[in-house]
């Protein structure tokens, strides 16, 4: 049964068979492959998306949690040819080496700062603790998180 | 996995030591879970095995491979792809090659770099010039192969034979019409940034904006021949090739100026993409003299390349190339790719390591609709149009293994010495008379260091997609050895070699992880039986399980002090984990060091900076003990007999920034050291440690490290080096080993196998020095061989307990220990 979902702001149809990952959906069938697998275990957040704007592993979820509900993929934060401004924090601080971990990171960072738009460097590490990257380039995801925090804010104000 | 055996301390005993190393040997095994004495994991889920993720999906509708592997080249100007650029051409005359860099000693003992030096190095060049100017278009082209002494440095025992020796590092350029310079280099980008910091040194010599330079890298149908990334060889020996390319390109375009002015070359300058005759004020663009030319040259004997301290692109930072893709999801590593009529591969496993197929039933498995199955020897795979279709492929097939019995981690250290390979061992190096050392030494040290198997866990499993097209191959996959991947390839299909392309998309890590063609092997198999492109991305147990690992080992050392703590004698041995980073940099006249290799019961191969972390942590290790001993402040001590001036630069920098020494503020801090030098790099770091008076948890709570390789080419990228080493550090020296028994891993999940998170993150300051005067050295792999020693000469000095055994704390330190 095709399952409807809201994919980055269009509406999309999975025809996977129930029980298939969300994960495997996105990027096989739909193409969005900008979110990686890295463990199929919901261990590394690498194939982290925001579903109803809640950050979850799309490997733990089946297709069918998907139905009706809104999924943002790291595709869909790019507006208009601009970069969201946590991308465009994490692009202007380098904060990636290999980047297989970068959307995962980026996900779960715009996750944080929805919810709380002044997170102290301590909320930072906790929130991103089940965020794995090898390379070792937390201290630059840090500061990224934290100067998006600031140009988030100013765009507000 | 501790040592067994003598832990024997044969100093008079001081103070409490004696006492304190009684206790080193009675660590517990680590068990197979971390969850509870880790509380910095997420939750493991209820079932490890990720069978959830197997599903039903359409086709791909991805564009034709072509366009896959024009996105998997990038950028700006994709290299338009021939299929006719097959025929071999003779060889560009070779030239010889004064590599800069090459701070290594005389009696450096080159380390075996296992797996890739299995297969000798040969010649290939699938384009001749006239082919290579009809792919490319008109403009200026340098075309260059060098004889290369200094990779065999790479090579190690196993190599000396010379048939396995690299013999050139050839590389093409190519100017268009338009300005645009495309360079071929068969290095790979996993990470390292060694995609920018070549192009900045092609630009820096060419004297064109970063921003004009296009990299074609690691492509066998479109690079020349590459051993491969690792080593920390693309900065000092591909960087200067690429200059002198670049150089000669620079000669031919001042040539041709001179030509249309009638002048000479020698009159003109080369700057921001043109030449000027400054007396007349004239001036062509590259993209202008390279108009309807089909100019080329071989690279010649001794172009001079520019040095250090005029570089105006190299030198400094520079955004990552590509950039933009990684933080919008476009880039496609390889698992992303989805060439047309795709099938997605899955291997079944053996049940345990050295296990043999003795039967397998495939009748249910083929009655399947579209699967693929394919058994070959104890190769037993499926293909099918779904992932899902591939597993059930799988468990519909019988198969009967005969196991065959595997050592398992408690009995591992015992039988590294009991298995030793003799034909691969390396002959000791000696110098003056070791017994005669220690028996005048006032003081002596003689003490067992152990490392466990350590897995590389890059983010990106290993995978690959494979396509046959006309009797031949084509492999994309994330290695660092695209070369030795097609040799592979050919070997194991019987193929010959210009009938087999690699293609490596800019990977998601490797860490000396990515050498072997595992998946690429098992997607070409599977391809040729389905006659459809198929890809396998490994799961991460499989790459947990079935990848290789870095080796286990044992280190023996004894040393002995004179009275005032001079070292007399140095007696290294290392079993089974490798031979590099073996030499002691410290001044010692009686010495024997010696490389053992061991039959391992895992497959192991290299693993970033090699087995330099086993021996630093080992002699960095002894050398705190020896002055602990001595009573000497352990820095001190190290600089007494130390008079290599650069690796005295690195301490005496990190000590400063670091405040050495000092004064403990609270209970359970502790401070250590540790450095060395290595592949031209110097480091030292410096750590502070906290030990949970409750838990007996370990943190690392500040890092400075200084680290020296000459000229740096790219201080970001060099920072982001030397921060991530000292953070991957931290696993190995504290909590990552492979557990293993009856012939399985047993921990293959992030659940289990402890990776640093974000809370293990110490505060790090990398202090970097940037020695003008001297040609770079790579920076990928020695900045990590530091931390493990510093870390456990802090825990020392934080509890008074040493520690001898990687990983030092998997489960913290226990109360009574905590308590000493």
């Amino acid at each position: 049964m095709p399952i409807q979902s809201q994919i980055n702001g269009k509406n999309r149809t999975f025809d996977s068979e129930p029980g298939t990952t969300l994960l495997f959906a996105l990027r096989e069938e739909l193409g969005l492959t900008g979110t990686k697998y890295g463990c199929g275990e919901g261990q590394c957040g690498a194939c982290t998306i925001l579903l109803n704007g809640s950050p979850r592993r799309s490997c733990q979820l089946s297709v069918s949690d998907a139905t009706g509900k809104s999924i943002l993929t790291i595709e869909g934060f790019e507006q208009n040819g601009r970069l969201h401004p946590v991308q465009q924090a994490f692009l202007d601080q380098g904060a990636f080496q290999c980047a297989y971990c970068t959307s995962g990171m980026i996900v779960s960072s715009v996750a944080l700062l929805q919810k709380n738009p002044h997170p102290s460097e301590s909320e930072i590490v906790q929130a991103l603790q089940g965020n794995i990257c090898r390379c070792g380039t937390h201290p630059k995801i840090i500061a990224a998180v934290q100067q998006a925090a600031k140009a988030m804010h100013r765009g507000k104000s | 996995m501790r040592a067994n055996g003598s832990f024997e301390l044969l100093f008079p005993a001081k103070k409490n030591e004696a006492r304190n190393d009684s206790s080193a040997p009675a660590k517990p095994a680590p068990e197979a879970t971390l969850a509870s004495d880790n509380p910095t994991l997420v939750a493991p889920q209820s079932s490890a095995t990720p069978d959830g993720r197997q599903i039903l999906a359409r086709p791909a509708r991805a564009g034709s491979a072509n366009e896959t592997n024009l996105n998997a080249v990038g950028g700006a100007f994709p290299v338009p792809v021939s299929s006719s650029i097959t025929p071999p051409s003779p060889a560009p005359s070779p030239w010889k090659n004064e590599i800069p860099g090459n701070t290594t000693p005389d009696e450096f003992i080159p380390e075996v770099e296992r797996y890739e030096l299995r297969s000798p190095a040969f010649h290939r060049f699938d384009l001749d010039r006239r082919d290579f100017f009809k792919i490319l278009g008109a403009g200026i082209a340098v075309f260059g192969a060098a004889a290369n002494v200094t990779a065999a440095q790479e090579s190690g025992a196993r190599a000396n034979r010379q048939d396995d020796q690299p013999k050139d590092i050839p590389s093409w350029l190519h100017i268009n019409e338009h300005g645009m310079v495309t360079v071929f280099t068969g290095k790979v980008e996993v990470g390292q940034n060694t995609r920018t910091t070549l192009a900045q040194s092609v630009a820096d010599e060419l004297r064109v904006p970063l921003a004009s330079i296009h990299m074609v890298m690691g492509d066998t149908a479109l690079t020349p021949f590459d051993l491969g990334t690792f080593g920390s060889r693309s900065t000092p020996y591909m960087s200067p090739q690429l200059r002198r390319a670049a150089s000669a390109a620079r000669d031919l375009l001042l040539a041709q100026a001179a030509k249309e002015w009638k002048t000479t070359a020698e009159k003109l300058i080369a700057a921001d993409a043109k030449i000027t005759n400054p007396a007349t004020g004239a001036s062509l663009s590259y993209a202008q003299l390279a108009q309807g030319q089909t100019l080329s040259h071989d690279l010649p004997d001794a172009d001079p390349i520019t040095p250090p301290t005029e570089w105006t692109v190299a030198g400094k930072s520079a955004p990552k190339i590509g950039a933009r893709a990684l933080v919008t999801g476009q880039h496609q590593y390889t698992p992303d790719l989805r060439p047309a009529n795709l099938l997605y591969g899955k291997v079944l496993r053996p049940p345990s390591f050295g296990a043999t197929l003795v039967t397998a039933d495939l009748a249910a498995a083929q009655a399947l609709p579209g699967v693929v199955v394919v058994r070959d020897g104890d190769f037993l795979a499926a293909a099918a149009p779904t992932e899902r279709g591939a597993e059930k492929a799988l468990a519909a097939i019988h198969a009967e293994w005969k196991i065959n019995p595997q050592p398992s981690d408690r009995e591992l250290f015992p039988y590294l010495k009991k298995n030793l390979d003799t034909e691969e061992n390396q002959k000791p190096k000696v110098k003056g008379l070791v017994a005669e050392g220690l028996a005048k030494s006032a003081r002596r040290l003689e003490q067992t260091y152990t490392v466990a198997y350590i897995a590389h866990a890059p983010l990106e499993p290993r995978a690959a997609v494979a396509e046959w097209k006309d009797d031949k191959l084509t492999v994309w996959t994330g290695s660092q050895r695209p070369f030795g991947v097609q040799e592979e390839l050919s070997a194991a299909l019987h193929l010959p070699k210009d009938r087999v392309r690699v293609i490596v998309p800019d990977t998601g890590s490797a860490y000396g992880g990515k050498h072997t063609a595992d998946a690429g092997l098992e997607a070409a198999r599977l391809a040729r039986a389905a006659n459809r492109p198929v890809k396998i991305a490994w799961t991460r147990e499989e790459e947990f399980s079935w990848s290789y690992f870095r080796p286990a080992g044992i280190i023996e050392i004894k040393g002995g002090i004179t009275a005032d703590g001079k070292l007399n004698a140095w007696e290294f041995h290392n079993y089974n984990s490798g031979g590099s980073g073996i030499q002691t940099p410290y001044d010692v006249d009686n010495q024997i060091i010696q490389f053992h290799s061991a039959k391992s019961p895992l497959r192991q191969g290299s693993y970033r900076g090699l087995a330099a972390t086993a021996n630093h942590f080992a002699r960095e290790s002894a050398m705190d003990e020896l002055a602990h001993a001595a009573e000497i402040d352990p820095l001190e001590f190290r600089l007494n007999n130390l008079s290599d001036p650069r690796l005295r630069a690195v301490f005496e920098s990190a000590a400063k920034s670091f405040g050495w020494p000092q004064e403990k503020t609270k209970s359970g801090q502790g401070f250590g050291l540790g450095g060395g030098v290595e592949k031209g790099g110097y480091v030292a770091t410096f750590a502070e440690i906290s030990v949970d008076q409750a838990s007996g948890e370990v943190r690392v709570v500040r890092v400075v490290t200084a680290f020296e390789c000459g000229a740096i080419v790219n201080p970001d990228g060099l920072r982001h080096q030397v921060i991530g080493a000292n953070i991957m550090g931290i696993g190995g020296a504290l909590f990552e080993s492979i557990n293993f028994e009856n012939g399985r891993v047993t921990n293959p999940h992030f659940a289990q196998y402890r990776v640093p998170r974000f809370r293990d993150i110490p505060k790090i300051e990398a202090i970097l020095l940037d020695r003008k005067d001297l040609p770079p050295a790579g920076a990928g792999e020695t900045p990590i061989v530091g931390l493990a020693p510093a870390v456990a000469n802090a825990i020392f000095d934080a509890t008074s307990i040493r520690l001898r055994s990687l990983p030092l704390a998997p489960h913290g330190l226990s109360k009574q220990k905590t308590s000493a």
